[in-house]
């Protein structure tokens, strides 16, 4: 498939994953998400896949530690409290260093919360959610065709780190359609998987995966060895977006659908003459910390801008590190900012900086 | 001289880290004889659980995962789909399977998921101290239930294999005992059963094994043994509950 196709966001990025070589999906119903499910118990027949509505997200989440133990290209997908429930697993295919690759349709929170968009897991994706000390590598699309590609090589990058990645989507990029073209990505030298549980007739000795190590020295080695891994993955895919930033005053920080809407705002800014730039961060683990901080002596303040109270912006702070001011404008519950209140936000930052 | 007796090779020579007269070695002995009877150890995974057989994945000479606690039939599921041609065993505890992994363990085997459980049932927490398990008989004094479980507030000990046994997907359903060589050697035949079914693609298979935990019931092993006979076998009967073959179970 090469040509451009129309497609829902949650199908664009089923069959991404489907293009990925991804044979083996393990999900369970939750709204704004039902669409990739659905997707896969249609798809993954045809190419002898197999896709399986589990009994729960715990399971869903626990058949992929199974599946992506034996080594198989391996999926699931939910929302935010779908994806809660499966933050055992998660710490578990950390800690066993598996890949895989898990999609949160984010919605609102906390508890049921609602079915409209949020970011309100910024938090539970970049700062473990699970227990334990590991990192997610965490991928947020701002339109579909950014989806389509982050979910094809989300798969590469899973195998290539031994470790589960996150694509952090919204209820919004989950249900508009777009055109959308499945490329085929260079192909990367990606290790071999030869510790997968698929039968000693296939090696040597009898491999084992698991996360329990019993011996504190033992288990703060394995720690430190994530840790490692962890600093490679921070060193080599921190990954950003800018638009018109050389010669911004104000940058807005945004990611995922509200960015899309931050740069409407600073498209109409900058027809009116002020000068206003848009950071986007692709991946929100690793922050784009080298980027955004080579802004900071350029720039005269940041006005982060999210769909929650307040989370990604606790990352920009760190970033900026007290040399400018980074504001913060949210809405919550399910409530979707307009280019026109980002944009008086944004006039009212940049009075103050003048 | 004649070799009459020794360690299968499908168990790995270790030492154990199980209590002096606790039965989980024996039963790991039954499930590695029937590995290297029927040959399967190179195309076996086993998936551990958590509690007393969480370090399982050591003991048995194939493949293994280490599973989060009750998930191991989820996570079996996942090996399976993978791997069919694998032949993959899940061995819980009741605390494990009958409180924690409730879920997953129906619904494996409503599934009919090919796959073979080994279910062992000692009615106690064993790992953690002694604390009450979903299967700790009435009346018992466990940590968590200093005097006596009172099934007013504490409700009743579920019987897995015959809730189990109601359900359309397992092709085989036994529970066995091994407080005395002749239950020894019926379990050890209904674990070569249930793999056997597993082999010949049959479904869902579960052989629930009443054990023993000397240390938390706080008797000697022989005494122990003698409470499984006593104590157990009343409220959990042995016996095949569901038999695809013989038709044990069906519907009527």
């Amino acid at each position: 498939m090469s040509e451009r196709v129309l497609m829902k966001g949650n199908e664009a990025i089923a069959e991404a994953a489907i293009q990925a070589g991804c044979r083996f999906f393990f999900g369970y119903p939750i709204t704004p998400q039902n669409e990739l499910p659905e997707y896969m118990s249609r798809r993954m027949p045809q190419v002898e896949g197999t896709f399986l509505q589990a009994e729960s997200e715990v399971a869903a989440i626990n058949m992929v530690y199974g599946a992506a133990g034996a080594g198989a290209r391996v999926m699931t997908s939910s929302s935010s409290p779908g994806i809660s429930l499966k933050q055992e697993g998660i710490s578990y295919l950390a800690g066993a260093e598996l890949p895989a690759v898990i999609v949160n349709i984010v919605r609102g929170g906390p508890g049921l919360g609602s079915i409209q968009p949020s970011q309100g897991a910024y938090f539970q994706a970049v700062k473990g959610g699970g227990h334990g000390d590991y990192r997610l590598l965490v991928l947020a699309p701002a339109n579909l065709q950014e989806a389509v590609d982050l979910v094809t090589e989300a798969f590469d990058l899973a195998d290539l780190y031994r470790n589960p990645v996150l694509i952090l989507g919204d209820g919004l990029l989950g249900q508009m359609m777009e055109p959308v073209e499945f490329r085929k990505l260079p192909s990367r030298e990606l290790p071999p998987k030869t510790w997968a549980t698929t039968g000693m007739r296939h090696h040597p000795h009898k491999n084992i995966i698991n996360s329990l190590v019993l011996d504190a020295p033992g288990l703060e080695k394995h720690i430190l060895h994530l840790q490692e891994k962890y600093a490679r993955m921070n060193l080599h895919e921190q990954r950003a977006k800018s638009l018109h930033c050389a010669d911004a005053e104000v940058v807005i920080v945004a990611y995922g659908s509200t960015a899309r809407i931050a740069k409407t705002a600073v498209m109409s800014l900058r027809q009116s003459g002020l000068k206003v730039g848009l950071f986007r961060p692709v991946t929100l683990w690793p922050f784009p910390v080298n980027t955004l901080s080579e802004l900071v002596p350029k720039v005269k303040a940041f006005l982060t801008v999210e769909m929650n109270a307040g989370q990604m912006v606790e990352d920009v702070k760190l970033a900026v590190n007290g040399a400018r001011p980074v504001h913060f404008y949210g809405r919550m519950g399910g409530m979707v900012p307009t280019p026109e209140e980002i944009s008086s936000e944004c006039v009212r930052v940049l009075g103050g900086v003048r | 001289m004649a070799k009459v007796f020794a360690r299968p090779e499908s168990l790995v020579d270790m030492q154990s880290h199980y209590c002096p007269g606790c039965t989980h070695g024996i039963i790991h002995r039954l499930i590695a004889e029937v590995m290297d009877e029927l040959k399967f150890a190179d195309r076996a995974i086993g998936v551990a659980p958590v509690g007393c057989a969480v370090l399982g994945y050591m003991y048995f000479a194939c493949d293994m995962h280490q599973a989060a606690h009750g998930r191991a039939p989820a996570v079996a599921t996942g090996i399976k789909r993978v791997v069919p041609d694998g032949v993959v065993f899940t061995y819980q505890g009741d605390g494990d399977l009958a409180s924690i992994g409730c879920a997953e363990i129906v619904h494996a085997a409503a599934r009919g998921e090919n796959i073979t459980t080994i279910f062992v049932n000692n009615g106690i927490y064993g790992m953690t101290g002694g604390q009450m398990a979903p299967t700790t008989l009435p009346g018992d004094k466990t940590s968590t239930s200093p005097y006596g479980r009172d099934t007013h507030k504490q409700g009743f000990p579920i019987r897995v294999a015959e809730m189990l046994a109601t359900l359309d997907g397992p092709a085989y359903i036994a529970r066995v005992s091994v407080h005395s060589v002749p239950n020894i050697v019926r379990a050890r035949r209904a674990i070569k059963k249930a793999f056997e079914y597993q082999i010949a693609g049959k479904g869902f298979t579960l052989v629930e094994v009443l054990s023993t935990c000397p240390t938390n019931w706080g008797l000697t092993p022989l005494e122990a043994l003698d409470k499984v006979a006593k104590d157990m076998l009343p409220y959990y009967p042995l016996g095949e509950y569901k038999d695809i073959e013989s038709g044990a179970g069906a519907k009527k």
